[in-house]
């Protein structure tokens, strides 16, 4: 994602560039000289090229070097002549920057070898130390930092002498940092602090550089490049302690949301519902829905369409569920060996009809602007629709526990669940109850559907992914306990995501679902049990 | 208790400062009885006074947080699951009739039978005339001999409780433990069980929880009364339905 | 007073095992006497249809035998079919011997394909056939019996098996996607060509093949019936219906139904491994949780809590699904399996056969002397809703 945004903005900055180029008047000698020197087809004569056009000062050198990297530069070897094709599919000359309409028949690819892309990096990246864009500057900087050229010295402390902004005056330092650790002509006490700034940006790369510093170094710098080195590695794995943590959380937020809904059909009410899974794909569907008919009526709605697509997915699973159980499972209570076959019936059909009406593929369900893209944190990216999906899920555990707690329908469906009869007896209409907490369940996981399809496939297999987790999240945090999903939810997603570095994805899985066996055999009842007689009868 | 302790009490069931709770709910609390070999004693206490629970205790089915539960005055129970507890000779009659109601009568008792309980034995089992003897004298103390082919779960609720009770028999426990054997039954059946009772107390010892006071009046056997899962009052029916505290808890104060 | 097995064998047993003889004698019979193209004939590729049916009647009986008569819903049954299966898929991908692609004497195609320096130390003996028909018993009963020891010792019970059961599965399917598992990935076992030395494709040996799945069926009838009439038959009743009552009987209920799990885990391992050379191939897909519950609704469309209803269930309902998967209503077969899920449980919840005993059973009743009433009421045991979970 990071990527992308810096290829974008280079191509920005570099449509820009071309178009001061064209402003200015092209120079004639030895630039044009070297340009000519591209279409050798020799990959010393090419070296030499990008050493004199980085070092010409002529606002040509980026475009050509740019093109170079991204192989869009071509020579004709007849005419010695060299072309730049730009991004946007226009060609330029290359020595005078004036535009040519067709190439030439017989051009070629200047071609590269490793050496020759670690020089143009670096030249790329003198080039761009200057740049007005902040963003290009520390882009510039740290491909400084990698390559470690000497050449790139007196550039870089140039700039960093005028450098105003922080993050980009940090990168002049580290790229500084790097030219001097290399450089053999450097007293030790400058080595030495600039092992202790690139310690300090303690990354991979950081790593990286340290690394192939070579043992042949005095003793006084080996011991701190090994001490540095040591440093790195226990702040980098503390990082990914860190980042394996985020993944467990975001994963057991999933787990969470999806399981929620069946914390109240299941745990609350004692129904085992196959078709919950169902209902989350129902919900994801609505969301797909929803998009179309903004795509195509009201497309400036867009970034509000999952906002829409709540409430509807609520009240469209929520409605199937008050059907499932007027219809079903009422017929069922106390037999839940025949529920569970019911429902799973019922699974079989909803996909089916799912399948027939939007087609088997995968349904496209786009991210609004506001749930794409990431943001780093230390060393670890987060996504921004898994950070909302953290918040969306704890927002609704939330309203749903104060909904138990504080509505006459929550005070209702408590009373239900702990006492039929005596529910009964006081005047509640017992069996709207349960339909009506049916409803919610469902509706809860038509919710989770829309959080769901914006990171996983929409397809009519959705909610058969999840059903098993579901059930899992929910006997391991203990039936009948709305905590007890949420501690459930979060501890699996956390035990899955550092089981998944040892044992392997597939493996952690199947190592998470034995244990969770096993654990069962320990506690039947789950983390948070209810203790009692009424349980037991 | 170890085995080295031979019999610390001639009681057969020996409880002493048993405690359960349940979520912080304290149903049993400090509950200490005897029952000496060949009683039979009465339980009575309002809904909540842990008659079921100190049962359960008993049987296995519950594990009490502290206190001592000793069987025929060394065997600790605590330790020992519902099984075990069985096979030992305590048999146990539910509050609400539990026959096995799509099976037969005499397939009801015929399991009951405290015969060879292992799987190879119930695999490989053709039966013997002693078998068929005793399942026969036990169809008779019940008065269920008539309709010994017929499934359990077409009898009436008395007639199941007879037949639970008659499984007992079959299982042929040293002690009993009859759980309101009769809720649901007319005057006549609540006088014969009365009398079944006290047949079945010549051979063996008995603990019975009852709400029918009639019925226990009729027993003419000690009474324990219990409250909040602790004995509020022991003694003859009369001297505890005139004690002062029992007379507070049912009426309420 | 009788013998474990006179008893087992009453007058609707005796049908049942007559009638599965001679429609496999029959079948055989048509398929290699007739001509091919006469109207009477069977041909080759229906009878290894039938083969199929019967197989999956064998798995129907092992399911029918743990939850009709014990209440115990397993969703894993899928899976003991698949391992047993796999047993046989491993012997047979070791006949191929130096035939494969390859053309290596050892090693099956799959592992040089997927660079293997060895053969896995649990693909030795699997060129025996008596090992590889051990492996189909022992494999499947073992892991019910280590599975069942933890469940039911904890108790474990009702539908919280019924997930734990799902996620073993879930748990294996995921493993035998795996291609360094050692089972072929998701491909599987297939491309077999012999087996005892006869070719898999020949029409000889696939009438064999199917004979002896009858004979299998017959057999596993056989033990179902002695297990379900004997008294451990009844205690298992008992247990379905009031569990804690034959605890406080004395019976330990963890046993009875770890020996029942057990036996019905291995027959539905040998119904995998009469599968598998009919069909030609084993994989992962096997495992799938849908399999195994798919398998429960045709005992309970034959009716649990009767033997020879399991078994018809489970021809009916395949028999329906070759029908529809291959005809134009093939878009709405899974609409017609999900009603059929729906409706049993909801108006049929006897499943056919226990529907008819329910009618039949007054009648004859009055017909039966005494004496062998208690051996001909076996088959009509109603299975009653499980008692509260």
């Amino acid at each position: 994602m990071s990527t992308n945004i810096i290829d974008r903005l280079r191509a920005a900055v570099l449509a820009l560039l071309l178009t001061v180029a064209f402003a200015a008047p092209a120079l004639a000698g030895p630039f044009e000289d070297a340009v000519a020197k591209f279409a050798n087809d020799d990959f010393s004569d090419t070296a030499a090229a990008v050493e004199a056009v980085a070092a010409s000062g002529n606002p040509l050198a980026l475009p050509i070097i740019s093109a170079l990297q991204e192989g869009r530069l071509v020579a004709d070897p007849g005419s010695k002549k060299v072309f730049v094709k730009q991004a946007d599919g226009k060609i330029i000359d290359a020595a005078t920057g004036a535009a040519v309409d067709k190439l030439p028949d017989g051009v070629a690819d200047v071609r590269l070898n490793n050496r020759l892309r670690r020089a143009v990096e670096a030249a790329l990246g003198s080039l761009t130390l200057l740049s007005p864009d902040p963003a290009r500057r520390i882009a510039a900087a740290q491909s400084v930092f990698k390559s470690h050229d000497a050449n790139a010295l007196p550039v870089v402390e140039e700039a960093l002498a005028k450098e105003t902004n922080r993050s980009a005056k940090a990168a002049f330092t580290e790229a500084r940092a790097a030219i001097l650790l290399f450089k053999p002509d450097v007293s030790e006490a400058d080595k030495l602090d600039a092992i202790a700034v690139v310690k300090a940006k303690g990354d991979q790369e950081a790593m990286a550089l340290l690394t192939s510093l070579g043992p042949d170094q005095p003793p006084l710098i080996k011991t701190a490049v090994a001490g540095a080195i040591s440093s790195i590695q226990s702040d980098l794995a503390m990082w990914s302690m860190v980042q394996n943590a985020w993944y467990g959380i975001s994963l057991g937020s999933v787990l969470l949301l999806a399981a929620i809904g069946l914390a109240i059909t299941f745990g609350v009410m004692g129904v085992i519902n196959m078709a919950h899974g169902e209902m989350v794909m129902i919900g994801a569907y609505t969301t797909f829905v929803v998009q179309e008919v903004i795509r195509t009526r009201y497309p400036g709605l867009f970034d509000v369409s999952l906002l829409i697509a709540v409430p509807l997915a609520f009240v469209v699973a929520g409605a199937i569920g008050v059907a499932i159980e007027r219809g079903i499972i009422r017929f069922l209570y106390g037999r839940p060996l025949e529920t569970l076959l019911a429902t799973w019936g019922l699974s079989l059909v909803l996909q089916q009809a799912v399948r027939t009406a939007f087609g088997p593929t995968n349904r496209e369900v786009g991210n609004p602007s506001w749930m794409s893209g990431a943001f780093e944190l230390g060393q670890i990216t987060i996504t921004y629709n898994r950070l909302w999906i953290l918040v969306f899920t704890l927002a609704v555990f939330g309203i749903l526990l104060a909904m138990l707690r504080y509505t006459a329908l929550g005070l209702e469906m408590r009373a239900v669940t702990q006492n039929r009869r005596m529910a009964a007896s006081m005047g509640i209409a017992t069996s709207r109850v349960d339909a009506l907490t049916f409803g919610l369940g469902s509706g809860i996981a038509g919710i989770a559907g829309v959080a769901l399809s914006q990171i996983d496939n929409v397809s009519p297999n959705l909610g058969q992914s999840y059903i098993i987790d579901s059930f899992m999240v929910v006997v391991f945090g203990g039936v009948g306990n709305l905590w007890g999903t949420l501690v459930g939810a979060f501890t699996l997603g956390i035990a899955n995501k550092f089981l998944e570095p040892v044992a392997g994805a597939v493996l952690g899985k199947i190592a998470i679902l034995v244990l969770i066996i096993l654990f069962i055999q320990k506690r039947p009842r789950g983390l948070f049990a209810l203790k009692g007689r009424a349980v037991e009868a | 208790m170890n085995v080295m302790d031979p019999r610390v009490t001639s009681a057969i069931l020996y409880l002493d400062g048993v405690h359960v709770s349940f979520d912080g709910f304290h149903a049993i609390n400090n509950l200490s009885l005897a029952l000496e070999p060949g009683e039979m004693r009465a339980i009575i206490g309002p809904n909540g006074a842990g008659k079921t629970t100190m049962m359960d205790i008993i049987t296995g089915k519950t594990k009490p947080d502290e206190g001592v539960v000793l069987f025929d005055g060394s065997t600790d129970l605590t330790r020992l699951d519902e099984t075990r507890i069985a096979e030992l000779g305590i048999g146990r009659k539910f509050q609400k009739p539990t026959v096995f109601e799509s099976q037969t009568i005499e397939d009801n008792l015929l399991l009951a039978l405290n015969v060879d309980h292992s799987v190879k034995g119930t695999l490989f089992w053709r039966g013997s005339k002693d078998e068929s003897e005793r399942i026969d004298r036990v169809l008779e103390t019940i008065r269920l001999k008539d309709v010994r082919r017929k499934m359990a779960g077409s009898l009436s609720h008395g007639q199941k409780q007879w037949l639970e009770i008659g499984m007992l028999l079959a299982q042929d426990p040293k002690l009993l433990l009859v759980d309101e054997p009769v809720a649901g039954m007319t005057d006549v059946e609540t006088h014969q069980t009365a009398e079944l009772l006290k047949e079945i107390n010549k051979e063996k010892t008995v603990m019975v929880v009852e709400h029918d006071m009639t019925f226990v009046r009729e027993l003419g056997v000690k009474v324990t009364c219990l409250h909040e899962g602790t004995v509020l009052a022991e003694g003859s029916i009369d001297d505890v339905s005139s004690n002062e505290r029992v007379i507070e808890v049912y009426l309420g104060r | 007073m009788q013998h474990i097995l006179t008893r087992s064998l009453d007058r609707a047993a005796t049908t049942f095992i007559l009638v599965v003889a001679g429609l496999g004698i029959l079948i055989s019979l048509s398929n290699i006497l007739l001509p091919a193209g006469s109207f009477f004939q069977v041909p080759t590729y229906l009878v290894a249809l039938f083969g199929k049916y019967v197989c999956y009647a064998i798995l129907a009986l092992s399911i029918d035998l743990i939850w009709g008569y014990c209440g115990i819903l397993s969703l894993g049954h899928g899976a003991f079919f698949a391992l047993g299966g796999y047993a046989m898929g491993m012997y047979l991908m070791r006949q191929i011997g130096s035939r494969g692609v390859y053309g290596n004497p050892i090693l099956p195609d799959f592992m040089v394909f997927l660079n293997y320096p060895k053969l896995p130390w649990y693909w030795h003996g699997f060129d025996m056939f008596w090992f590889a028909a051990l492996m189909v018993l022992l494999v499947p009963g073992l892991l019910a019996f280590c599975f069942g020891w933890l469940a039911f010792r904890s108790r474990v019970t009702g539908v919280y098996l019924s997930i734990i059961t799902q996620a073993m599965t879930y748990a294996l399917l995921l493993a035998f996607f795996r291609n360094d598992f050692g089972f072929g990935g998701n491909n599987g076992l297939t491309d077999f060509k012999d087996i005892l030395g006869f070719n898999v494709q020949a029409d000889g040996t696939r009438v064999a093949l199917f004979l002896l799945s009858c004979f299998s069926l017959i057999l596993a009838f056989l033990i179902c019936r002695a297990v379900v009439t004997s008294k451990l038959g009844k205690l298992l009743i008992a247990i379905r219906d009031a569990e804690s009552r034959t605890r406080f009987l004395g019976y330990r209920v963890e046993s009875y139904k770890l020996f029942v799990f057990t036996l019905s885990a291995c027959m539905a391992g040998v119904a995998g491994a009469l599968y598998v050379p009919q069909v030609g191939i084993i994989n992962p897909s096997e495992f799938a949780p849908g399999n195994s519950i798919e398998a429960v609704i045709w005992v309970a469309v034959g009716g649990r809590g009767t033997l020879t209803g399991a078994a018809l269930g489970a021809v009916v309902v395949n028999y329906a699904k070759t029908y529809f998967t291959s005809g134009p209503l093939a878009p709405y077969w899974l609409f017609m399996l999900g009603a059929l899920f729906i409706l049993v449980t909801l108006l049929l919840p006897k499943g056919i056969v226990g529907t008819f005993n329910a009618w039949w059973e007054p009648w004859k009743a009055q017909r039966i002397s005494d004496a062998d009433e208690s051996a001909a009421r076996e088959d009509g045991i109603e299975p009653k809703p499980n008692p509260a979970e």
